[in-house]
């Protein structure tokens, strides 16, 4: 019996390689399995080698694995990229319909099997697919029921017949593998697992899910890899809380409008990429000057430019940090789990309305496209904390002579009561032109001044996030820190196991809040390691030299980075942490 | 009841003396009034340049933008609220160049707001610039030898891009210019209100003088008919665009709102945000 195994699914985009992993996976989660899948796909539409590659575990798992125990492939192309991957003992299954050969060197087991001659008998040469997901449960000796309730939440509304025509499909695939080698490969039994339900999502839907609970009721958005889900999801659900998602014409309406939503009072939301982000940067100056909240998601995928649309990267760490001209309060956060993304999102909208500033709420592809097994969301962590906000006329004092409202009163800690429109005694007027507590222009020097240090006052203190860094530092005086953000959470995890495992000392540190940096809670980790090492997704560093900025330190902070578009695996955590402290550097 | 009085703050425009904007700011008070608006009733979104310094001039919830994007932030603010009175304003520069785009998709979109260019026909704040609006020929600092781009027809394109409501004012005649903002405001989805407003210090060819001697009122004419589009068409075609009054109006085109599924009936912001649990549980369970 082992504990976990490695599953992946590829052919030509638009042959349901998606769903294929998707119907799958779902089974398993169903059965109590975790699950962590990534997908490999390519920016068009149709055609182009994809995958879809599934970890199957009976722990918590938050990365890809290193190699692959069972690969299905629709096409030679597949099995020419990905055995490589295979484990001396896996086992490839593929459709004899292009006569599968494996390349030389290659010591895996291959099935050659009719998939699409199977679903042709069956009805329909596209239910390959579930012939192939069929074989693969039959390898791992898992019951074909767990399959029902999936199929029938996919294709229910299609009616019973095309349910039993899939099930049929699957059965067969079982069938056909069973007289191949007689029964479950004894190598791929699985342990059992828990049977504990669990939720099994995608970081955007987490996002999503978490504007939400938050109380977001209007997203203002253009579409772009990969955030869009974000918007598909709040387009099928706000209507339900009467909200709705406005598809703008390009990045700067988007954030416009949302600076527009929120200054009229409701929660409202962008999210978007590397490229969509760079417009928005003359906006979000606009909302901290105007001291409007806006919640901002930027889901890192490789830049510069148009750079890899679909594809792994962590490299608008700067942009987000340093991105509009001149200085206003701005707050970054990194969520670097699914189950963060949820409450991050609800956080950020908290934190916007508090400090009456951007917030950017930072994920990457592989925890926004990842799909993983996450614990059951708490509904009590839901909280929902609007500020200095002041939605009715109630106390507020009559203006005489057309005086206007205070809205940038100078207070002590820098934020002011904001009153909506349309809201008596409270007019006023907001203006990204440098302005005087009622809001009307001034250039006067002493007014900037004030206004300026008032602003910046905001986050002087730092802010009221929860869990700005995570630590799992059980060392005291550790050999290595390793230190990441967003989705490299699990595999840092599984790399620094393994070096415990051999013996060395090592305390992990993620950072979770980039802005105000929490020099606080960083700096005590990194003066107690001897080497600190950063792990990100970038070529030049900019988590590592972001720390050396706050902490100093420079010389015992090195890095190891990955920009090849794909995520790091265990393995390179492991071998290049141990380099490290063998030779000092990678 | 406000009287357009109400709608006055006390600070004094930076605008030049005879300046076409005082009257557009003049005409907006006298509108709002008239249709029984309080001040706080009225957001004036304004964006960047001379007329987008309009917002800090009239006595009202007021957000003075980026250049250009006075009307995201418009459509952001009616859709979170849409008891508000919306008005969007700004310079043709604003409109018509950097914020064209979102002049064409908000009069696709057609979110019932009201948006008013003050059209110059030159850049003024920055110092006398040509603008989309400017004639071929005309010289400025930015084109000495004249402009050699031709000048865009905002209200032809902004009718073919399907607008419900295209008129035309000028600043010379307060009382049509009021008028016409009083059904732009009246008219539910988008309403464009182009007005010209002369720059008396940067344009010497489009002055006073010069749109009264070319300017043809549509008042004057009974057999104008605005609700035919071809007719609105052919008029701005035959004039090159030197016309005044309600161009076209269409009152079938339902606004946007009204089409939005399960869009609550009055504003947003005042609703309620939590999530119940059991709506909660329903969405989570859609994960499992």
């Amino acid at each position: 019996m082992i504990k976990q195994l490695s599953w992946k699914v590829g052919g030509q985009q638009g042959e349901g390689i998606d769903s294929t992993g998707e119907i799958f996976s779902t089974a398993l989660n169903r059965l109590g399995y975790y699950l962590y899948g990534y997908r490999h796909f390519s920016s068009r539409i149709k055609g182009g080698h994809s995958n879809t590659k599934i970890r199957i575990s009976t722990r918590p798992i938050r990365s890809v694995s290193d190699d692959l125990d069972i690969l299905v492939a629709f096409d030679q192309e597949t099995i020419d990229l990905n055995a490589h991957e295979l484990h001396a003992d896996g086992v490839v299954l593929a459709d004899s319909k292009f006569n599968p050969v494996l390349p030389e060197g290659i010591q895996a087991r291959l099935f050659s099997i009719p998939f699409t001659g199977i679903a042709q008998d069956v009805g329909l040469a596209q239910m390959k697919n579930m012939v192939a997901v069929g074989a693969s449960s039959a390898l791992l000796g898992l019951p074909l029921e767990a399959f029902h309730s999936v199929i029938e939440g996919k294709f229910a509304r299609k009616g019973e017949q095309v349910v039993e025509k899939n099930m049929q499909a699957i059965r067969e695939g079982a069938d056909r593998i069973q007289q191949e080698c007689g029964g479950p490969l004894e190598r791929l039994l699985l342990e059992e697992s828990d049977r504990k339900k669990r939720l099994y999502m995608i970081g955007n839907d987490a996002i999503a899910l978490g504007a939400i609970a938050a109380g977001a009721r209007l997203m203002a958005a253009y579409p772009i890899t990969p955030s869009s889900e974000i918007m598909e999801y709040l387009i099928k659900r706000l209507p339900e809380f009467g909200g709705t998602v406005v598809q703008t014409e390009d990045e700067i309406a988007a954030i416009s409008m949302v600076i527009g939503a929120n200054f009229g009072g409701v929660r409202a939301l962008t999210a978007s990429a590397g490229p969509g982000l760079s417009l928005m940067t003359e906006a979000i100056g606009l909302s901290g000057m105007t001291e409007t909240p806006a919640v901002i998601v930027d889901t890192q995928r490789g830049g510069p430019s148009t750079g890899l649309p679909t594809k792994q990267e962590q490299s608008d760490i700067n942009a987000m940090i340093y991105s509009t001209h001149g200085e206003i309060p701005k707050i970054v956060i990194a969520p670097s789990t699914v189950e963060e993304c949820f409450y991050d999102t609800i956080q950020a909208f908290n934190l916007a309305d508090r400090y009456q500033c951007p917030v950017i709420l930072l994920s990457d592809l592989a925890l926004s496209l990842g799909k993983q097994t996450v614990e059951p969301l708490d509904y009590n962590r839901i909280h929902i904390d609007r500020g200095k906000l002041v939605t009715d006329g109630e106390g507020l004092k009559e203006l005489e002579n057309s005086e206007l409202f205070k809205r940038y009163e100078v207070t002590e800690e820098g934020v002011s009561p904001r009153v909506l429109p349309g809201v008596k005694n409270g007019l006023h007027h907001v203006t990204g032109v440098e302005h005087d507590e009622t809001g009307r222009p001034s250039e006067q020097a002493l007014n900037r001044k004030k206004m300026m240090e008032k602003r910046l006052r905001k986050l002087g203190q730092g802010i009221e996030f929860q869990d700005p860094v995570h630590i799992h530092a059980r060392h005291a005086e550790p050999d290595l820190l390793i230190v990441g953000i967003n989705s490299t959470r699990g595999v840092i995890q599984e790399g620094m196991e393994r070096l415990e495992e051999n013996g060395v000392k090592v305390n992990h540190l993620h950072i979770r809040q980039l802005l105000p940096f929490p020099t606080d809670q960083v700096k005590p980790l990194v003066d107690r390691a001897k080497k600190v090492v950063v792990v990100e997704n970038n070529a030049t560093g900019q988590l590592a030299n972001l720390i050396k900025l706050h902490v100093g330190m420079g010389e015992k902070i090195s890095h190891i980075l990955k920009y090849d578009g794909n995520p790091f695996l265990p393995s390179e955590i492991y071998n290049q942490c141990k380099e490290m402290l063998v030779h000092g550097h990678v | 009841m406000a009287t357009f009085k109400d709608f006055r703050n006390k600070v004094k425009p930076n605008w030049c003396p005879g300046c076409g904007d005082f009257s557009v700011l003049a005409a907006m008070q006298r509108a709002f009034a008239s249709q029984g608006l309080e001040p706080e009733d009225v957001v004036l979104v304004s964006g960047i340049g001379c007329s987008g310094r309009i917002s800090g001039y009239m006595n009202a919830y007021g957000f003075h933008g980026i250049h250009g994007r006075a009307l995201p932030i418009a459509q952001g603010l009616k859709l979170a609220n849409r008891d508000l009175t919306v008005v969007a304003a700004g310079g043709d520069g604003d409109g018509f160049a950097i914020g064209m785009n979102h002049t064409i998709h908000a009069i696709r979109r057609n979110v019932d707001i009201t948006y008013i260019v003050m059209d110059n026909q030159v850049y003024g704040l920055t110092k006398g610039q040509t603008s989309p609006r400017s004639e071929m020929g005309f010289k400025t600092n930015s084109t000495p030898k004249g402009s050699i781009e031709s000048a865009l027809a905002p209200l032809e394109m902004a009718i073919s891009a399907g607008a419900g409501f295209v008129a035309q004012g000028f600043s010379s005649d307060l009382k049509q210019l009021t008028r016409l903002i009083e059904e732009g405001l009246k008219h539910k989805g988008f309403s464009l209100i182009n007005v010209y407003s002369p720059c008396v210090t940067y344009n010497k060819i489009n002055t006073y003088d010069w749109f009264k001697e070319h300017l043809v009122n549509l008042d004057q004419e009974e057999s104008y008919d605005p609700s035919n589009r071809m007719m609105a068409m052919q008029k701005l075609m035959e004039t090159e665009g030197l016309v005044t009054g309600l161009i076209y109006q269409n009152k079938e085109r339902p606004s946007y709102e009204e089409l939005i599924p399960g869009f609550r009936e009055s504003g947003l912001a005042k609703q309620d945000l939590r999530l119940e649990r059991e709506k909660f549980d329903q969405l989570v369970a859609e994960f499992s």
